[in-house]
């Protein structure tokens, strides 16, 4: 388990079904019935059209490598030097998240690279979406 | 706004910048404020309207012993103050109050009396950026640049040399924390922070403050100091999360804030004497010449390569050494228009001759909101 000094989101009732798809392992975004936007973060609604008919469906797990940094900062739970990632989803969202997997250098973290979702556990809770280079699974 | 109508007749930052342990974010506020109120030739009781940010205008009304019939606590970050003063101007215009008090104080390296907002765990940044370990602005404001530099050839080396433009103009200034001369090797060489950003291409972290006495501009020549008139004004804002920024090359908060100031001042950039672009990061400066139409996209580094900003340059921007060099306590919007009107009138330490036009850029959060200033020494 991670340092439980680790910064953990808590959930609202617009977000439990992102997290309770992330502990299930699967990547819910949510997709607007009247325009068909797709959107995240999530909420009730259609951020392009206002409509409040919205549905929540599986996301690929497949995304590129859009931009990131690499800390060397100290940060309660993580070990630095980490990448903080934001990743395009095949889908269109974009979402910050940590590239894992990988050394966490400029040389193996290369912009537009297809990366696949993770769901490491931070707790018996929540599963934290994180994603390492496509292919690289175990 | 209608260009002129209103000015600043007070402007000063406190009387230390830099590490004043001696004094909490409330006293920070009001030493400047006392030495805004005697630039101006002011008491307490002449002032109507108090905008303040992070810290609520009734701390700062109750504690210099004001009574307004006007408030203002947007607090959107460190442009907040662009903001109060174009919220402001717009209160004096409608006759909501006739003199108003603009105050900031931080605490940002001392920690005396802090009133800084925390992200909490179940808001969306608490929940969809905080858990990736992001701490602080050096690991968000500096994520969208790997795009930029992929998308435009921009190099480490370009964004080196802002910082090491900037310690340029620091160096003429005896208040900048900062002055000795650097290297792009020295920017280069100095601690990584978040990769690609090094140390000396983030901003310092400093205590001190700065206020502003805005009214109207038919009764400014009664005051002691050239007014510094109020051209035009803009502000948007986009997201609070770095991660849905639109497009990581350019900010549309920048875009928005700054076209609305220049059609409100009726001015063009050629008219443009100084510039001031707020820059906790040494991108900053990038993405404000280009969203402010200086230059044209992915422009910018080239630009200030080929020494445009620097002293002697056709655009003298940051002229006060900038966050880079010159102080940022956190919220550093209020010390870019402190510069913007002593430049304006005319007795900044690194003074640029003949300065009519000048245009104060803010961001607050991470390219999360925008205010832009264009102040001018002449009333149109």
């Amino acid at each position: 388990m991670p340092d439980p000094k680790r910064a953990r989101p808590q959930p609202t009732p617009e977000t439990r079904h992102y997290w309770e798809g992330a502990k299930a392992g699967e990547l819910r975004l949510q997709r607007c019935d009247a325009c068909n936007h797709t959107y995240f973060p999530p909420r009730p609604f259609c951020p392009a059209c206002a409509s409040r008919a919205v549905s929540v469906f599986r996301a690929s797990g497949r995304a590129r490598l859009y931009s990131y940094v690499i800390s060397h900062r100290p940060a309660p739970g993580f070990t630095p030097p980490y990448s903080i990632a934001v990743v395009e989803l095949e889908e269109g969202p974009r979402m910050m998240t940590n590239i894992v997997g990988c050394p966490q250098t400029p040389e193996a973290l290369v912009l537009d690279m297809p990366v696949e979702v993770a769901f490491p556990p931070l707790d018996d809770d929540i599963s934290l979406p994180v994603f390492r280079p496509a292919g690289s699974a175990a | 706004m209608k260009p002129g109508a209103v000015a600043i007749v007070g402007a000063a930052e406190t009387t230390e910048l830099g590490v004043v342990p001696g004094m909490a974010e409330i006293q920070l506020h009001a030493d400047a404020a006392l030495n805004a109120m005697r630039d101006a030739g002011l008491k307490p009781s002449d002032i109507d309207g108090v905008a303040t940010a992070v810290t609520q205008p009734q701390a700062i009304a109750h504690y210099l012993g004001i009574t307004p019939t006007w408030v203002d606590g947007t607090s959107v970050g460190g442009c907040s103050f662009m903001l109060h003063v174009r919220h402001a101007a717009a209160a004096i215009e409608s006759g909501l109050c006739r003199t108003v008090l603009i105050t900031h104080g931080e605490s940002g390296r001392s920690g005396i009396g802090l009133g800084r907002p925390q992200v909490l765990p179940a808001s969306l940044a608490g929940q969809f950026e905080l858990p990736y370990g992001t701490f602080g602005p050096p690991t968000m404001f500096t994520i969208p640049v790997l795009r930029y530099m992929k998308t435009y050839g921009l190099t480490e080396e370009h964004l080196a040399n802002v910082a090491v433009i900037q310690r340029e103009w620091a160096a003429q200034n005896p208040r900048a924390t900062l002055r000795t001369p650097i290297t792009v090797a020295d920017v280069l060489n100095s601690k990584m922070i978040a990769w690609p950003f090094r140390l000396l291409m983030c901003c310092l972290v400093t205590d001190g403050g700065g206020a502003l006495i805005l009214t109207a501009a038919d009764r400014a020549k009664d005051f002691p100091q050239r007014p510094v008139y109020l051209l035009g004004t803009g502000e948007s804002v986009e997201t609070p999360m770095i991660s849905q920024m639109a497009d990581f090359t350019s900010s549309r908060a920048f875009r928005v804030a700054g076209a609305k100031a220049f059609a409100e001042a009726g001015i063009t950039h050629g008219d443009v004497d100084h510039l001031m672009i707020y820059d906790a990061f040494a991108h900053l400066p990038i993405y404000g010449l280009e969203d402010l139409g200086f230059v044209g996209r992915g422009e910018a580094g080239a630009f200030i390569a080929e020494r445009h900003t620097a002293p002697g340059g056709k655009l003298p921007t940051n002229t006060n050494g900038g966050g880079l060099s010159y102080m940022h306590s956190g919220m550093y919007g209020m010390y870019a228009l402190q510069e913007s009107v002593r430049q304006v009138r005319g007795i900044a330490p690194a003074q640029v001759p003949d300065v009519e036009v000048s245009v104060c850029h803010g961001v607050g959060g991470m390219f999360a909101a925008s205010g832009t200033i264009i102040m001018g020494r002449e009333r149109p």
